[in-house]
């Protein structure tokens, strides 16, 4: 009884992957890309925390090198000075970079 | 009242002797991490144990968590990307189980700790490196050289971009640990007023508490995925050398 049930089910299931494939090809783009979009930008807060991590990052980093260099080579603190600045610079690029790369992925879901 | 700060504290366990001056005693930031692995570990093999034609709940949450971050590497690498899934899957479930373990009641949160996510950011650049190293040999130090660029600003360019570069195993580690850490201790912030408040008070911030449990739970899935999306557009860096 169970055997001659099975089957039936399957095919019964098979039929509905079908329809429901139909459904998604017919009704394409907008549904699908919309939610791969939303996905990635998610929430303004993680967005925050990305840039405000980056740049402290930078600034870590730069004085870290400044540091580090000052301590190998007894240049005083003017190294660290140099870095600090050199740090910050480095920490806006990134922000820049995944503000620009962000702007891409939006401009691109956009325009498709 | 205990120290809001007082859960991040390192209690070792199990008392080993130093090697080589390094304190290697098992803590319970150890113990979490083990917990970590053993629960990934069983929810991917027994969750795969029958594997059904028609999943059933268990199974298809660990096919779920297979194709995110299949999907992941091929939107962000390409096919050619597939090849390092065991690196960035590993990467996530592992900060996943360590963020989502923290949850729990009276455990302990190892992705609270800067170090931890330190090492973790720094096996994941020295891994791209290497990858970069080996695929492009000394053509790989072109990255650091910006094209469309005057020679004079090369002079100040190429230490931004170094630096640049190594900031990233530092704002990959420090997202995720003050992210953990500032949820953490805000919980038990407001844990401490519902206490003060005693039982006339206490309810508002107890209403805060449970919100701020929901969106925690957010931030756990969150941060794994923006560790793990980051480790992905690295390799993609690294494959492709091209910011």
């Amino acid at each position: 009884m169970t055997e001659g049930d099975r089957p039936s089910s399957l095919q019964k299931l098979d039929a509905e992957l079908r329809k429901a494939r139909e459904r998604e090809r017919g009704g394409d783009g907008p549904d699908e890309r919309a939610d791969s979009g939303g996905g990635r930008s998610t929430s303004g807060l993680g967005l925050a925390f990305r840039i405000g991590s980056e740049l402290v990052a930078g600034l870590a980093v730069g004085l870290g090198v400044g540091w580090a260099l000052d301590r190998w080579l007894g240049t005083g603190p003017w190294l660290m000075v140099v870095f600090f600045f050199l740090g910050s610079a480095a920490g806006i690029l990134n922000v820049w970079r995944t503000m620009e790369k962000m702007a891409r992925e939006t401009d691109g879901d956009q325009s498709r | 009242l205990a120290s809001p700060l007082e859960q991040f504290q390192i209690k070792p366990l199990i008392q080993l002797p130093k090697i080589a001056g390094v304190d290697i005693s098992y803590t319970n930031s150890s113990l979490w991490m083990t917990i970590a692995v053993i629960v990934v570990f069983s929810f991917m093999t027994l969750g795969m144990r029958r594997a059904a034609l028609v999943p059933g709940r268990w199974q298809s949450m660990a096919e779920l968590s297979y194709e995110f971050v299949a999907n992941m590497l091929k939107e962000q690498v390409g096919t050619a990307g597939l090849k390092y899934f065991p690196l960035v899957f590993t990467l996530f479930m592992f900060i996943l189980a360590g963020n989502l373990l923290g949850m729990v009641p009276y455990s302990f949160t190892f992705t609270s700790h800067i170090i931890v996510t330190f090492g973790l950011a720094f096996c994941v650049f020295l891994a791209v490196t290497g990858l970069a190293i080996a695929k492009h040999g000394i053509h790989f130090f072109s990255f650091f050289v910006p094209q469309g660029v005057p020679a004079v600003m090369l002079i100040l360019m190429v230490p931004i971009e170094i630096l640049s570069y190594l900031t990233r195993p530092v704002s990959l580690s420090i997202r995720l640990f003050a992210n953990m850490m500032a949820g953490h201790t805000m919980l038990k912030v407001f844990a401490g007023f519902v206490v003060g408040l005693g039982i006339l008070g206490g309810w508002a911030p107890l209403a805060v508490n449970v919100v701020l449990t929901g969106f925690e739970i957010l931030v756990c899935f969150l941060q794994a995925y923006v560790f793990a999306v980051l480790t992905c557009i690295y390799i993609n860096d690294a494959v492709h050398l091209h910011h």
